[in-house]
């Protein structure tokens, strides 16, 4: 079982990976928050990133995007190393990718309706008429062809992400990356949004990446997962490979075991110390 | 020996932060104008801003213009009258207004209450990711977000800076010829020799021109580099009035003295 951190495993195939991370090290002003990472995704799957808060997993994603550089080794986008592009070739490179954010990020000056249009008015020369039918199609695959009219204040925060999400493919990427999409939904937003990440991925031929803290509907939705901690990916594999293994720090996450590897305390003095009393 | 180095570190870091800060700030300036270019083919984005930013200050600005024109008349006719010579009322006004306090004044009511607005815009649009995501989507906001509003504030602040003078001319009238009585013909006649269209109107144009370019500028700029949270975008918008209304002054003692050489 190809579980521990290792770059040749994964699905062999004549065609390259899509997104490829070698040897990734990475920090803001002298901490590491990544440290040796080697990734691999094909085309067409569903990845998720899961792991404890602060352990890398956003960083990854910001990677891929380019929103940081990683201070040693390569992140590679269809075989093309992002960290030299110029700025112009950057922007080719995003227009492939849709980013759907934690909290959505919509503009809050801008109605649903031009929200998802705003890339495409940005980004192409299209007539108004074949505009609106995309932004309803988009939105329509989203369930919020309804929604239209709303400004981002008078729709929920679960509402507020699907927005997003027709937003982020509202020009057809390859790439959909989703940071935290199920954190704060209700349970029926939630089970929406992982099926409607799951469908839209299959349908439009996408591939995706989902950092997540949920895992039981990352592991319902996802054809391979990926565990950071520490900044470091500890543990890859389909999530039944995931869920049956015998690392301790990936049993204690799996399991939501209060102690473990990860420790319930933070480092500090020992208690009688702390607290003044004698042993 | 060891507490000198600190202060001197100290000292470096502070200097160098500043450095860092200026040559940001220049560079903003540069890209802004470089890319105004574009957002002058999208019209529409520009005249949204003019309207944004000008039609909502007109109130203030015409109310603030009109008392002006009110006081400037009380005191112009309590000195001028000493030497004979309230007619010349109107001419006072009409200079005062068009070569020093509508271009001042308009631009310090623009820093309260446009510049304000655009930074707290900014800075809010940054905290809530938006700029992010506008760069995630290929989309430079710096294009797109920045510079519509930089050339709208560079063409509403001369607009207004007229409807101020207007105004406040008007002002004078009502207080000088309606309330003191003093003769109409010799009030409008006074005011049309004395006040030349280059000289006087021409340099107070170009006056609120800079006025206008930097108020817009420091408020984007503060917008655009304020810590994205709440106090961040707090202090991002006392620093624009405050930085902008001591660049106003400074900037207008500068150009007076430059336009009295020429």
């Amino acid at each position: 079982m190809a579980l521990q951190n290792n770059p040749s495993s994964g699905v062999s195939g004549a065609t390259p990976p899509l997104i490829e991370l070698r040897d990734v090290t990475c920090g803001y002003g002298g901490r590491t928050i990544l440290e040796g990472v080697n990734l691999k995704l094909e085309r067409g799957h569903v990845l998720a990133l899961i792991g404890t808060s602060g352990g890398g997993k956003t960083t990854i994603l910001r990677l891929l995007g380019r929103q940081i550089r990683p201070t040693h080794g390569q992140v590679l986008f269809d075989g093309q190393d992002l960290a030299p592009l110029s700025l112009d070739e950057l922007y080719a490179v995003r227009r492939r990718l849709g980013l759907l954010f934690q909290f959505g990020a919509l503009f809050t000056d801008l109605s649903v309706f031009e929200n998802v249009a705003f890339p495409l008015r940005e980004h192409t020369q299209l007539p108004e008429s074949m505009i609106r039918d995309l932004v309803l199609m988009k939105l329509n695959a989203v369930g919020l062809r309804g929604a239209r009219d709303l400004m981002p204040s008078e729709v929920s925060g679960g509402m507020a992400r699907r927005v997003a999400l027709a937003r982020a493919i509202a020009l057809d990427p390859e790439v959909v990356l989703y940071d935290e999409p199920f954190a704060g939904l209700d349970p029926i937003s939630l089970g929406v949004a992982a099926r409607l990440i799951r469908d839209l991925n299959d349908a439009l031929g996408l591939t995706s990446v989902i950092v997540s803290h949920d895992l039981h509907e990352t592991f319902g939705i996802a054809d391979r997962v990926a565990m950071v901690a520490n900044g470091r990916v500890v543990a890859q594999g389909t999530p039944a490979e995931l869920q049956a293994s015998e690392d301790p720090l990936v049993r204690q996450f799996v399991r939501a075991e209060p102690d473990g590897p990860v420790h319930f305390h933070q480092p500090a003095l020992p208690v009688n110390e702390d607290f003044g009393v004698s042993a | 020996m060891n507490a000198l180095v600190k202060f001197l570190a100290r000292v470096g870091a502070a200097t160098r932060g500043e450095l860092a800060e200026t040559g940001g700030g220049a560079r903003l300036f540069v890209q802004l104008i470089l890319r105004s270019g574009t957002a002058l083919r999208r019209f529409r984005l520009v005249s949204d801003q003019v309207f944004f930013l000008g039609n909502r200050s007109l109130s203030i600005i015409g109310v603030s213009g009109l008392f002006v024109g009110f006081v400037l008349a009380l005191q112009g006719y309590y000195t001028l009258q000493r030497y004979g010579s309230a007619e010349a009322v109107g001419l006072l006004v009409a200079l005062s207004l068009v070569r020093e306090l509508g271009p001042v004044v308009t631009a310090l009511l623009f820093a309260g209450r446009a510049g304000t607005s655009l930074t707290a815009e900014i800075g809010l649009m940054k905290a809530g990711e938006q700029l992010t995501a506008m760069e995630m989507m290929a989309v430079d906001p710096v294009r797109r977000v920045l510079a519509p509003r930089f050339l709208g504030g560079i063409i509403a602040m001369p607009l207004l800076a007229g409807v101020f003078s207007a105004v406040g001319v008007i002002g004078g009238w009502l207080v000088g010829v309606v309330l003191i009585g003093i003769d109409a013909g010799a009030f409008w006649s006074q005011m049309q020799g004395g006040v030349d269209v280059f000289a006087d109107v021409g340099n107070g144009v170009v006056k609120s021109l800079v006025f206008g370019i930097t108020v817009t500028f420091v408020a984007l700029l503060q917008g655009y580099t304020c810590k994205p949270t709440p106090e961040g975008v707090s202090q991002a918008t006392t620093r624009t009035v405050v930085v902008s209304s001591l660049a106003v002054l400074a900037l207008d003692f500068v150009l007076t003295a430059m336009m009295f050489s020429i």
